[in-house]
């Protein structure tokens, strides 16, 4: 491959960027319809009926935001264990019925939000929404299965161990958010997830999974009457529930270059260098959005591809993110390099933050990213799980149905004069974090 | 990372390691029901596929060429990835870098893919985009620069993607210690990124004699799928490729290889947290009859949750933090059938090792269940039509198998699964899935310092 995108950015950051990709619709045509259930479910739904298909994708606003600091992990072991065991069905019954008609059904953690998903043909939408029900409304979370994947749980945290770029990733997150809930692992610590007990994960469930809480993006060759029919049949006698809402610590910003370094037998140094964000609702974020593209987050197209890939051979890839969850994300480089051109690269990843702080864009790059962030948009929308996924994102951030038809103008507002205002407010190279994983008597980074 | 995530991680790390690349992970390869393939022979050779889909406002245009690491020598391994890269690098008329800055200013995506069968080329844009992807794939067919700076710094770069995927990352270094010792003559043996050291060899003359010799339209395929209208796509690619002169002859010597008599076993002791073990066995594509059912016996073994691998390793006896088999019938010579598997922390890799075979002699012995059978086609005919959903995807689908022989193979596929019945299992079971005809890869952690 010429280049692909590294893979253990975080859910936040995949909502984030598909939000970043968004762009105009085709006028008149509403991406889909919103429809608050009775019990305060929120569905959005848009037909697409050229496939005998239906994709469903479901946001519960019960995240690892909400676990216990000396518990951390219980929202993501809890979500994981929705389709393993419910008041009437074994966990090998749930996955021989949607195997059987080879459809896939799941759940997993988040940290603001857990998720779950259901991909089926329309022949056997009913069978579908039933177990999706199922695994949503009535778990049983038995005690053996909560064993066993507290085991599976922590076998993965030590796996996890030997991937470099995770390594990075949690040393950045921990540094970074401190005691934020984002700086904990969506999945937990060794340490923690041993703590947990079949009665935290009851007691989480009951706590914080209601209709109330959930999004629900349904895409595919269904009708409206159809969905509601079975929605009504299937998650009609889930009761709303008042939650109270929590305040989270904020994150603490700190001064000047702070260095974390892990020492591994690594023929390359994994870089992650930055600090903290934005909130995705920062009446900043658009601008921010074309800054970013132009510095680090566009491809071939940026900066940093620019300098650090084609120019130097550093690299083969670099790229900067701004996370914008729900709370203060973060600003985030990332790149790997042999361990003896660490330096070198982190040298140039500041000079091009500095650039872009200290000097105007050119109006051409300010040109081609706005059309590359307007006109990509229907390849956002060319299946069924990426409107789903669309759909889910404008809801969690309360972007309204006809957000694709604003995006544009909300990008083409953007100046020269915005980028390096942006640029100057949100991004430090004296007050930053820097994490490097590889070979430390080779890299020398200090 | 939780299960989930870590089994599709497994998944496209394997077809990486097989030389495929990670879109290609989750389903097999589906034929379209509803949608004609319209295919046109140009006089120099280049043959094209239009298949239109008019769901959505996009499409996609790919120029597969018939090139990849089996046509490589060793001294030399990694040569069609480098020169991949390469075609990024500018023509007289596009000079360096402009070519994905073209693409993204239109508001399009591009990207390329290196196998051991073939190199493939892509942009996906809104569908009134789709003719720039005729004058940049025509211009770089014939006109690459292979500019010498150019190359000195890319190959650094190729350098550093191999560190990345391979030598930082002991799951993938494993498969490539697997497939290295399961071929003794044919070129599958060596990775599609090659050698580190081939690639600090290589030259820009060997990269110009691979390309004059393979980038030429009677090597290549172009595919465009998408709201396109079949006859302004040929109208368009007749004018940008009809002039490009038809390449000589390719031939072509590619050793087969000999009959494995006994069983192959490699370690590899490199920094890592867990074990992991993966065999492989020898076994045809889909040229031979069999490719049916190893296809089935595929989903058999690692189809969902309810799969043997998964519900007996992973969930019944707890041993394995995940275990999957995998097979890629499309490919231009015969490959490997993969069972791989990563035991849980205290369990041993040969107790693991031995409960995979277990599972595999079950198939020998004793003929799959109706329901079972039924369960397996059936996943595989749901995700032939969920595959669908993609332009991306079905492009793909056709340029592999035409590379591999023919595209019209694909209508041929789920005909061949639904005809499998419970004995082809067993007997392909029994056929390939011998101690003699395997190759079996331990990876043998060294703990951290840190």
């Amino acid at each position: 491959m010429k280049y692909i995108l590294g893979s253990f950015m975080k859910i936040k950051l995949l909502v984030l960027l598909l939000l970043l990709l968004a762009a105009p619709s085709f006028a008149g045509e509403p991406l889909g319809k919103r429809i608050v259930l009775d019990n305060g479910m929120v569905l959005l739904l848009s037909e697409k009926h050229s496939l005998p298909m239906v994709t469903v994708n479901v946001l519960i606003k019960a995240g690892s935001v909400n676990d216990p600091v000396e518990k951390a992990g219980l929202a993501s072991l809890t979500a994981g264990l929705l389709d393993e065991g419910t008041k009437t069905r074994t966990s090998t019954q749930i996955s021989e019925e949607i195997d059987f008609v080879g459809g896939s059904l799941s759940s997993g953690g988040g940290d603001d939000y857990a998720t779950a998903g259901l991909t089926i043909l329309k022949k056997d939408l009913n069978l579908g929404m039933e177990l999706l029900a199922d695994i949503m409304v009535n778990p049983s979370f038995p005690e053996k299965e909560v064993q066993r994947k507290i085991r599976e749980t922590m076998a993965s945290i030590k796996k996890s161990e030997e991937d470099p770029a995770s390594v990075a990733s949690k040393a950045f997150a921990k540094n970074l958010f401190g005691e934020h809930p984002y700086g904990r692992p969506t999945i937990g610590t060794e340490e923690t997830v041993q703590k947990i007990t079949r009665d935290d994960v009851v007691g989480f469930y009951n706590s914080y999974f209601a209709p109330n809480r959930v999004i629900m993006a349904v895409v595919g060759d269904v009708t409206e009457e159809e969905i509601k029919g079975l929605l009504k049949k299937y998650f009609g006698e889930w009761k709303p529930k008042e939650v109270p809402a929590q305040t989270l610590p904020a994150a603490k910003s700190f001064k000047g270059r702070k260095v974390v370094s892990v020492d591994r037998d690594l023929t390359q140094t994994t870089i992650l260098l930055g600090h903290l964000g934005v909130k995705r609702e920062n009446p900043d974020f658009y601008a921010l959005v074309v800054m970013n593209y132009i510095l680090g987050g566009g491809g071939f197209s940026s900066r940093m591809m620019d300098n650090i890939r084609d120019n130097l051979g550093l690299a083969y890839g670099v790229d900067s993110t701004f996370s914008a969850p729900k709370e203060v994300g973060s600003f985030e480089v990332s790149m790997q390099t042999k361990n003896e051109s660490a330096n070198k690269a982190i040298f140039e990843v500041l000079k091009e933050i500095e650039m872009i702080r200290t000097h105007p864009v050119t109006d051409r790059e300010l040109d081609d990213a706005k059309s590359y962030l307007t006109g990509s948009f229907p390849l956002r929308l060319d299946t069924n799980a990426k409107i789903a996924r669309m759909l889910a994102g404008i809801e969690l951030f309360n972007l309204g149905l006809d957000y694709v038809d604003k995006y544009p103008a909300y990008i083409t507002a953007v100046t020269k004069e915005d980028v390096m205002r942006v640029a100057k407010q949100y991004l430090s190279v004296e007050d930053y974090l820097l994490v490097v994983v590889g070979n430390q008597e080779k890299a020398q980074v200090k | 990372m939780n299960k989930k995530n870590l089994a599709v991680m497994v998944s496209a790390m394997m077809l990486t390691a097989a030389g495929f690349t990670a879109q290609a992970a989750e389903s097999p390869y589906k034929s379209s029901e509803n949608a004609p393939v319209h295919e046109e022979i140009l006089a120099n050779g280049l043959k094209v596929l239009v298949v239109e889909e008019h769901k959505s406002p996009v499409a996609t245009f790919q120029v597969w060429y018939r090139v990849g690491a089996v046509d490589e020598q060793l001294g030399r391994t990694g040569l069609s990835h480098l020169l991949e890269h390469m075609m990024f690098k500018g023509t007289k008329k596009f000079g360096p870098k402009t070519f994905s800055q073209t693409v993204m200013k239109n508001g399009g995506n591009d990207n390329a893919f290196t196998s051991k069968d073939y190199t493939a080329y892509f942009e996906n844009f809104a569908s009134d985009r789709i003719s720039l992807s005729m004058v940049l794939e025509s211009d770089r067919m014939t006109n690459l620069l292979l500019d010498p700076k150019e190359f000195a710094s890319e190959r650094d770069v190729v350098k550093e993607e191999r560190r990345m995927r391979y030598e930082d990352d002991p799951n993938s270094s494993l498969f490539e210690e697997v497939s290295s010792a399961a071929y003794k003559a044919h070129p599958y043996q060596w990775p599609v990124i090659g050698w580190m050291d081939d690639l600090s060899n290589m030259t820009r003359d060997d990269l110009f004699n691979h390309y004059k010799t393979y980038y030429a339209p009677n090597n290549a395929t172009v595919i465009v799928v998408g709201d396109v209208k079949r006859d302004e796509i040929m109208a368009g690619v007749k004018k940008y490729f009809g002039d490009i002169p038809k390449g000589p002859e390719i031939t072509r010597t590619i050793p087969e290889e000999p009959e494995q008599k006994g069983e192959r076993r490699v370690t590899l002791r490199k920094e890592a947290q867990l074990p992991y073990i993966a065999a492989a066995y020898h076994v045809p594509n889909f040229k031979d009859a069999d490719s049916y059912g190893l296809e089935v016996l595929s989903a058999i073994l690692s189809g969902g949750k309810s799969s043997r691998l998964y519900k007996s390793l992973v969930y019944e006896k707890q041993i394995a933090l995940f275990a999957g088999g995998d097979y890629g019938m499309v490919g231009r010579a015969p490959g490997l059938f993969y069972l791989y598997a990563g035991p849980m922390p205290g369990v041993k890799v040969e107790d693991l090792e031995k409960a995979l075979y277990d599972e595999m002699e079950k198939l020998k012995n004793e003929p799959v269940a109706d329901r079972e059978l039924q369960k397996a086609k059936n996943q595989i005919e749901a995700s032939f039509i969920m595959s669908q959903d993609s332009n991306f995807y079905r492009a793909m689908t056709l340029g592999r198998y035409e590379v591999a022989g023919d595209w019209r193979a694909k209508d041929r596929y789920i005909e061949g699964v639904r005809k499998v019945t419970a004995e082809d299992i067993q007997k392909v079971a029994k056929k390939y899935f011998s101690s003699d005809n395997r190759t079996v890869g331990i990876l043998d952690p060294i703990k951290p310092k840190s």
